[in-house]
């Protein structure tokens, strides 16, 4: 167990607020992977929110008390890590700003110093743990949207992509214009829901055009303004997280075969 | 208080206590080491879709009169080197007018076709750029015809935008103009579809004349930006 | 300001109308696409591409910040070579000298050279009212002012249009103005140029006044420069005994060598080519060689609001290459004129609010009028930090509207931050979600809601809430932990 790559790592783990409420799932694969790694994950109960929000939408005000909330939980880790693109975004590219926006210049360095140490998931599995190859099964065809915040704001490159290609019975197929924004954007989906939706629904054509059956990601607002798309269209293609596919084991599929009705005979055989 | 110094004062205002942000540091006019400096203007020049042909100097007062094409009535600078134009005879049948200030727009607008030298070659972008000196002329000679042969010197080259600028800056502090020119006339405004010709001259005819007696020998010899001898 | 786009609708209102337009749809999708994939094949070649952003970034930042010391220089140095400099704080007081200087010619007409700065003030219409006509000769510029319509990018201002639509409007409306195209014309874009070159033909050869802008004008030196394609700007700039040109007080540089930056710059990042066809430089008068009576019009027109804001300072480095346009899925989409004003897209979101304020509608939803994808930061070449920008003047129109009585969305935003600024009160909210959650258990997705949720869920379905969050699974299953 010695040898494990994240052994003696002491993680503390940002669920981020829309996850913590509404995807439970996805900090939990997040812990199953970091602990199948021998990272020690903690998650601090004060935390609540990052502002990226507020921040976006120009309440810097509101958003400053959770700056320093957030510099406040997590100063004091090895690593921070949390699965969300933007959120780890606004963290590390909006929380100093905000402060300093607001004359709080002591803050906007405190900021600074916490941010250098925070993680998205495939940061933190690929820079910090070395890893590409996290041990996990996932035999479905699946497609890859790179969120812009973790493209162009994070700069994670191909590091998810490295990830999912190391899982065991994956399906990778390209997803055409992967790089074009969604068309999310926070409270632009509800500002702008017509532009919005239109650049939604461009991206739900070309996740349709690849005909995988998974689409995944790193965010799960993006994803839950495609899926909720895609789920409108009835177009039979279901939306994870990257940590989810992460998570995944033999086990698990293992499990989800027997639970439903042999469907392909080649996997049941 | 007049409207000048109200700017200024709105200018000062606006920077009260802002950081003085000091020139780049970058260096300026860096050389662009090409293998052969002649054969990529050569091929930058042809992407544009104009002509482009090497001729050596015994070569170019023929070259001069095939690039002309035909065309009735040419008009040149008021320094052309005689030695350009010995090509045309009783038998080419062209009328060589050579400016002298006088002609008006509409006067030119009777031109076939116009021959001037040029200042400076950029290889890698594919720019001929006059300096407008006396054997090129005033911009509307090199203008209104629809025909525009250029005559580059191999010796004018340079590599690449960063070279080009000190060979020209005699011209500009002289009060000339300056023209780059990459290509014919163009426009992408109709679907972003490339049309070649609208108003400049339409079809652009660069002669580069072999003039230097060692080139290209040396692959990774970089060109040397003070060849090139502006006009 | 520019009476082009008064009284324009807020971006959202402006939006919808545009979205449903197929055919510009069409033709926006295509046009963007096809520029923005040429700009990427010659950024690509070269290799100092990002050392050449920066220096663009750095040149426009030391010009701004001694930005008087500069102008007065230019000033010097354009007087001295023979022009005449005039200075105006606003659209009205440029749009008047420039009128007035016209009137002294005697002409009731001019040719413009394609321009940013003159559509900012709305010289066309200015011109107009005192009887001069003012015929702009870029193709683009020439379909728009024919078309009665207005232009929807920096560049490429019809860009909404395609063949068709430009054959229509030629056919129709050429003869009423001018030379006529012949009446076989046909959508060909070669036919299409070559009628536009007929035409504009006899308008350079008789004019005796042209107005310019221009793209960089040399402090040092007193040398501006315009950079083109079609030939129409050497024409405006050559051809007539008068020229002005309006500029704005941004585009100053301090030294010819600077050329060598953006020269390489602005053409990679506008059109996608290595070198635009033209670009003229001119330094006052040159005797014997083009115009003999030179004007530059030094602009301010809000931009020296914009220099007072030091985050927001930087949107004057633009260059105006539109690059941020043809990348923008927004704009790809809605096209430029729901942005109501002659600069659209990403770059217009941050500059209008800053050059016009912050009072009008439009003005306050264009800093919305963007997902912060990012694409438009990643393509600038002089490195303008485009989200950014939006980001800090959302805060700006947010701050503004304070203190009044609060809208939904301040009630809301408010009651938000105070359930997070404590985790407490988070933890009670998501005993909410769990109960939604139980009470939905059955269903796996939620359709159409009411009110202000209708937003998103006219066209997405959005997930039922978990049954247990994950800080109810985190305190049961790890109890003890933190």
């Amino acid at each position: 167990m010695i040898s494990l790559p994240g052994h003696g790592l002491r993680v503390a783990l940002f669920a981020t607020c829309f996850n913590d409420a509404m995807w439970p799932e996805t900090p939990k694969a997040v812990v199953t992977v970091l602990e199948r790694l021998g990272v020690t994950v903690e998650f601090p109960l004060q935390q609540t929110c990052c502002g990226q929000m507020f921040t976006n939408t120009g309440y810097a005000r509101e958003a400053l008390p959770l700056v320093e909330r957030f510099a406040d939980v997590f100063d004091d880790y090895d690593a921070v890590v949390a699965p969300s693109g933007s959120c780890v975004g606004s963290v590390r590219h909006q929380h100093a700003g905000v402060a300093r926006g607001c004359g709080r210049t002591d803050l906007a360095d405190r900021a600074t110093t916490t941010a250098a140490n925070v993680y998205e998931l495939s940061e933190l599995l690929v820079d910090v743990l070395g890893v590409t190859d996290v041990g996990a099964t996932f035999p479905h065809r699946v497609t890859y949207h790179p969120t812009c915040h973790s493209m162009r704001m994070l700069r994670v490159a191909d590091k998810p992509l490295q990830l999912l290609q190391n899982v065991r019975g994956i399906d990778l197929v390209d997803l055409p214009a992967a790089e074009e924004c969604c068309g999310f954007g926070g409270t632009f989906a509800m500002k702008n829901a017509d532009t919005s939706v239109a650049m939604g629904a461009d991206k739900a054509h070309h996740v349709r055009e690849t005909q995988a059956e998974v689409l995944v990601a790193g965010d799960n607002s993006c994803l839950a303004h495609i899926g909720g798309l895609l789920n409108r269209q009835r177009a039979g293609v279901r939306v994870m997280h990257l940590a989810e596919v992460l998570a995944s084991t033999e086990r698990d599929f293992a499990a989800e075969n027997d639970l439903r009705a042999p469907t392909d005979t080649e996997v049941t055989a | 208080m007049s409207t000048r110094d109200e700017m200024l004062g709105r200018i000062g205002a606006a920077l009260a206590g802002a950081d003085r942000r000091p020139p780049p540091d970058y260096t300026y006019g860096a050389v662009t080491p090409l293998p052969d400096i002649a054969d990529t203007f050569v091929e930058r020049v042809e992407d544009y879709r104009a002509v482009v042909e090497r001729v050596d100097p015994e070569g170019l007062a023929d070259a001069v009169v095939a690039a002309l094409d035909g065309a009735a009535r040419v008009v040149v600078p008021p320094a052309m080197p005689a030695e350009w134009l010995d090509g045309f005879t009783e038998l080419t049948r062209t009328q060589v007018v050579t400016d002298d200030g006088a002609l008006s727009a509409d006067d030119l607008d009777r031109f076939d076709a116009v021959v001037t030298a040029a200042a400076v070659g950029i290889a890698v972008t594919g720019t001929v750029v006059l300096d407008h000196g006396p054997d090129q002329g005033r911009r509307a000679l090199s203008l209104v015809p629809d025909l525009h042969v250029c005559i580059v010197l191999e010796s004018q080259l340079v590599g690449d935008v960063p070279e080009s600028v000190a060979p020209l800056r005699a011209a500009v502090e002289a009060g000339r103009p300056l023209t780059w020119i990459s290509g014919p006339s163009a426009t992408s405004d109709i679907e972003l579809e490339r049309v070649e010709g609208v108003h400049g001259p339409r079809n652009l005819h660069v002669l580069l004349v072999r003039d230097l007696l060692v080139h290209d020998t040396a692959p990774d010899t970089a060109p040397d930006s003070a060849r090139a001898t502006p006009a | 300001m520019s009476g082009t786009f008064l009284g324009m609708p807020k971006f959202q209102a402006a939006a919808p109308e545009a979205l449903a337009n197929s055919q510009q749809r069409r033709n926006l999708q295509h046009a963007t696409h096809t520029i923005r994939d040429k700009r990427a094949r010659v950024v690509e070649e070269l290799d100092d591409w990002e050392e050449l952003r920066q220096a663009g970034a750095a040149i426009k930042d030391n010009v701004l910040s001694h930005l008087d010391t500069y102008l007065v220089q230019l000033e010097e140095s354009l007087t001295r070579a023979g022009a005449t400099v005039h200075w105006a704080s606003d659209a009205d007081e440029a749009n008047r000298i420039i009128t007035s200087l016209v009137q002294e010619t005697g002409t009731d007409e001019v040719v413009k050279v394609k321009s940013m700065a003159t559509q900012e003030i709305g010289l066309n219409e200015a011109l107009e009212e005192t009887g001069i006509a003012a015929w702009e000769t870029d193709l683009a510029e020439l379909i728009v002012q024919l078309g009665h319509d207005k232009p929807s990018h920096i560049l490429v201002p019809a860009i909404h249009r395609n063949r068709a639509e430009i054959r229509e409007i030629f056919l129709s409306e050429m003869g009423q103005v001018g030379t006529p195209p012949p009446g076989d014309l046909s959508a060909d874009p070669r036919d299409l140029a070559e009628a536009a070159r007929v035409h504009l033909r006899e308008k350079f050869l008789r004019a005796k006044v042209a107005v310019s802008g221009a793209n960089f004008a040399v402090a040092e030196t007193g040398t501006l420069v315009v950079v083109e394609s079609e030939g129409n700007g050497r024409m405006c700039l050559t051809l007539p005994e008068t020229l002005i040109s309006v500029v704005g007080i941004e585009k100053v540089l301090p030294r010819l060598e600077d050329l060598e930056v953006f020269m390489q710059l602005l053409p990679r990042s506008s059109t996608g080519e290595r070198m635009n066809p033209y670009t003229s430089t001119w330094t006052g008068i040159t005797p014997g060689d083009g115009p003999q009576q030179v004007h530059v019009v030094l602009l301010d027109n809000g931009r020296t609001d914009a220099l007072a804001d030091s985050v927001g300072r930087q949107a004057l480095r633009c260059i105006r290459c539109s690059a941020c346009l043809n990348v923008c899925p927004v704009y790809e989409r809605v096209g430029g004129h729901a942005y109501g004003s002659v600069y659209p897209g990403p770059i217009g979101a941050i500059l209008n609010p800053q050059l016009r304020g912050t009072t009008s509608e439009v003005d306050q939803s264009l800093p919305y009028a963007s997902s912060l994808c990012g694409a438009c930061g990643d393509v600038c070449p002089v490195g303008i930090e485009i989200p950014e920008l939006l980001v800090h003047l959302r805060t700006r129109v947010v701050d503004e509207q304070r203190g009044g009585m609060p809208s939904g969305e301040q009630i809301a935003m408010k009651g938000a931050a105070w359930m997070f600024s404590d985790h407490r009160r988070w933890e009670m909210a998501q005993k909410g979600t769990e109960l939604g959650g139980r009470a939905m258990k059955k269903k796996d997705t939620i359709g159409r809601l009411p009110g202000p949720l209708s937003a998103w869920s006219d066209a997405r379905d959005s997930p039922t809430p978990p049954t247990e969050t994950f800080r109810s699974w985190w305190k049961r299953e790890k109890g003890g932990q933190s």
